[in-house]
């Protein structure tokens, strides 16, 4: 054990010679500053050997030097790993990593795309969130040179573009589905490799939806930018407005008052309690069991209401601020809402034996859209998709923040990986939120909501946040005017995104519905 | 399969009976901030605390700007002399260049309207929104609104989002695709303003830069009853 009784989570880790280490304790944060000619071998020994997960990777353009940090973490023993590298502005080339760590090939891809850097050995580069048909390849929209208030000429569009193929056989075609397609969906594009009515292969391509959240948040003030947290996917706003304030807490060193902390799990509960009801009435819905899409989609709007009832917003916005709630609770207010939660989850747990009875609707979903653990494990998958793969992480377990460390809960995980799981993992958290809320409320702190008077001061940090999706990571920088110079946004929907085609290979046409149901993504949160 | 059907029957109706019926659960709708006699004092101090401009105003009379407002709240909350906030929901109204023009729809269109929904970049929360009008308590379908996949039998145009550089194009093609008459509503600040994330180079200030917009339907997220009073607007119902 080393100081105040923090486990040392740096044993059994070496570096190689050139590293330089800090080792920040009371964060259990360790820094590994390295040569980009070292970034591979380091970061295999964390990924494969000590088996850290891959947060993601954050590229800064600093005044001279480029910074690039890898963030790992792990479990409570093992703490945080940050791999930096900085080289010259005028040196763009680095290693790729993605060989070795497949989590990070789309953060590799972006980085490409928005900052113009060079990943070596990245077999695919380019065209990825600036769509190629539209923008001029050498934008860098990312660099602190690039003005992004004012519009930017398009190129020609390209006529001879078609979409790229694997598949050469007889009567294969590529089916194009999307932007817009469906009744009430998010844009986003698929292309579907089929040879009639088996779907070999499937590329969704994204960022229909970028709006640039990282880019326009800069300059911006984290009173300002904290908008843009919590509206960039803002079904699951409060988690996401949380993970930024915790960021802010984190620079400023501020410790916010114990009922702040009680009442922010309870609200993130009730969202992810919430989400995950609509989840569920989702993968109801791609099955066509109608009466269950009623009866869930009911349970919807109750939440809901019961979000809107108690705090004033149905989304629950303008709650969570860096330094505690933006608006007083009372705890007679909160029972209510856990008791009707309670309510809902009743008819929540009767729709789930009736819906483990209609053979159906099992049908549908019993081995469709597998994705097995390795899988899981290798693409950084998140949330309640990599748990129902048997991958046991839990930002809440593996790395508690605002107290739930202090609380009672397993982290729900299933071995199979199909479908059916993925559904399981659902209901399974659903009741675990509930238990939470109770939890709460039986033993809610008195005080205030909000420290007096929060003292904005420059620095960076990571904060972190089980969002209802899975882990979500928000890195903020602030100068010492306290203005933004980066806000890099990893989001959960990002990470599943990229191993969505793992669970959508080999699978007859008409199950693609439900294959994109279960996997419960969000394009705005990906897009961002 | 008995069993569910059992089930659909046991819960009976749960459809609320507005347009004919006023609403008022808990929990419908976030509500909006309201203009009226208000001291110069108070309306620099919340001109001051708002982050999206909504309120401006002189000589005692504060206007609000509902087609900004993006629910924080900081006027209610951080205000020396909080704004007045209304928890109503019939929020729509026709766009300036409609005003006065008579119904946007001639009668044959009054009992049945499809509707195309495009996300034009939309946070997923007004397209919860927008969805939560399928679910029993709202069933939107009882008042003659349809939502159809494709622009060919469409006849209004719900835009959600501020309308992304990507989707411009297949925002545009979806208009062009659909037969005349055509009206579009667009739902939501973001929709209507572009809200905290536009313009800038990736993002446009709304869906007015690139299409005629007829009825306009202010929050974020307009929770489901003011998406539904602004269809009713739109059906010339309202």
């Amino acid at each position: 054990m080393s100081e105040q009784g923090i486990p040392d989570f740096t044993a059994g880790l070496s570096w190689p010679d050139s590293a330089r280490v800090r080792v920040n304790a009371r964060q259990a944060l360790c820094v590994v500053e390295c040569e980009a000619s070292d970034l591979i071998t380091i970061c295999e020994r964390l990924w494969i050997e000590r088996g850290y997960a891959f947060a993601g990777l954050i590229v800064e353009e600093l005044s001279e030097s480029w910074e690039l940090r890898y963030v790992f973490y792990g479990n409570r023993d093992a703490g945080w790993v940050h791999v930096v590298t900085r080289q010259p502005l005028t040196d763009r080339t680095f290693p790729s990593i993605s060989s070795v760590v497949h989590a990070a090939d789309w953060h590799e891809r972006e980085a490409e795309d928005l900052f113009g850097l060079r990943f070596e050995g990245h077999p695919r580069l380019g065209d990825f969130i600036l769509h190629n048909d539209r923008w001029h390849e050498e934008l860098a929209p990312m660099r602190h040179r690039f003005d992004a208030s004012k519009p930017v000429t398009h190129r020609a569009p390209d006529l001879d573009w078609r979409p790229r193929r694997v598949v050469e056989a007889p009567g294969a075609f590529v089916m194009p589905i999307g932007p817009k397609f469906g009744g009430m969906t998010e844009s986003v594009h698929f292309l579907l490799e089929t040879v009639g009515e088996d779907v070999i292969r499937t590329f969704p391509r994204l960022f229909y939806k970028y709006r640039a959240i990282e880019k326009i948040a800069e300059g911006r003030t984290a009173e300002n930018a904290l908008l843009l947290a919590e509206r960039f996917a803002a079904a699951t706003g409060f988690s996401h407005a949380l993970g930024f304030s915790q960021a802010v807490e984190t620079i400023c060193e501020t410790r916010i008052p114990e009922r702040a902390r009680a009442l922010r799990i309870l609200l993130a509960e009730i969202e992810r309690f919430r989400h995950h009801v609509g989840a569920i009435q989702e993968i109801c819905e791609s099955t066509s069991l109608l009466v269950a899409n009623s009866q869930m989609a009911m349970l919807e709007e109750d939440l809901l209401r019961l979000s809107g009832a108690l705090t004033g917003h149905r989304y629950l916005f303008g709650l969570a601020v860096p330094g505690g709630l933006a608006r007083r609770l009372d705890d007679s207010d909160c029972r209510a809402a856990v008791r009707r939660a309670q309510d809902v989850l009743k008819g929540l747990e009767k729709l789930e034996t009736m819906l483990r009875k209609s053979s159906s609707f099992l049908d549908r979903l019993e081995e469709v859209g597998f994705v097995s653990h390795d899988e899981a494990h290798g693409y950084g998958l998140v949330g309640p998709v990599a748990r129902a793969s048997n991958v046991v992480r839990d930002l809440r377990k593996d790395q508690p923040y605002t107290g739930y460390e202090e609380l009672a809960f397993d982290v729900a995980v299933e071995r199979e990986g199909d479908g059916y799981a993925r559904l399981r993992v659902l209901f399974e958290e659903c009741r675990q939120s509930v238990s939470l809320m109770e939890q709460v409320v039986a033993a809610l702190p008195s005080g205030p909501e909000v420290i007096g008077e929060l003292k904005i001061l420059g620095g960076s940090a990571l904060g972190w946040v089980e969002a209802p999706r899975g882990a979500a990571f928000h890195w903020l920088h602030l100068d010492d005017r306290q203005r933004i110079t980066r806000y890099r946004l990893i989001t959960p929907s990002f990470a599943n995104w990229h191993g969505f085609h793992l669970a959508a290979e080999d699978f007859a046409f008409q199950d693609f519905p439900i294959i994109l149901a279960t996997f419960d993504l969000s394009v705005a949160e990906s897009d961002r | 399969m008995s069993q569910w059907v059992l089930r659909g029957l046991a819960t009976g109706v749960r459809t609320t009976h507005y347009p004919e019926v006023e609403e008022s659960s808990p929990g419908i709708s976030p509500g909006l901030p309201v203009g009226g006699p208000c001291s110069d004092h108070q309306i620099r101090a919340l001109e001051t605390v708002c982050p999206t401009e909504v309120f401006s105003g002189r000589d005692q009379e504060l206007l609000v700007n509902r087609r900004r407002c993006v629910h924080c709240f900081r006027c209610t909350r951080r205000a020396a002399t909080p704004a007045n906030w209304i928890n109503d929901f019939e929020w729509a109204t026709i766009a300036a260049h409609e005003a006065g023009a008579g119904r946007l729809f001639g009668p044959a269109f009054e009992r049945s309207i499809h509707i195309l929904v495009v996300d034009a970049g939309d946070c997923g929360a007004c397209l919860s929104e927008v969805r939560q009008l399928n679910n029993p308590y709202y069933n939107m379908h009882r008042l003659g609104f349809f939502v159809t996949p494709t622009p060919r039998e469409a006849d209004l145009l719900l835009v959600v989002g501020p309308v992304t550089d990507h989707m411009r194009v297949p925002l545009q093609k979806a208009y062009d695709a659909m037969p005349a008459p055509k009206k579009v509503l667009a739902a939501g600040a973001c929709a209507l303003s572009g809200s905290v994330f536009g313009p800038s180079f990736v993002c446009g200030g709304g869906v007015r830069d690139l299409l005629p917009v007829d009825v306009e339907v202010p929050g974020q997220p307009p929770p489901p009853l003011a998406i539904l009073h602004g269809l009713l607007v739109a059906a010339g119902r309202a």
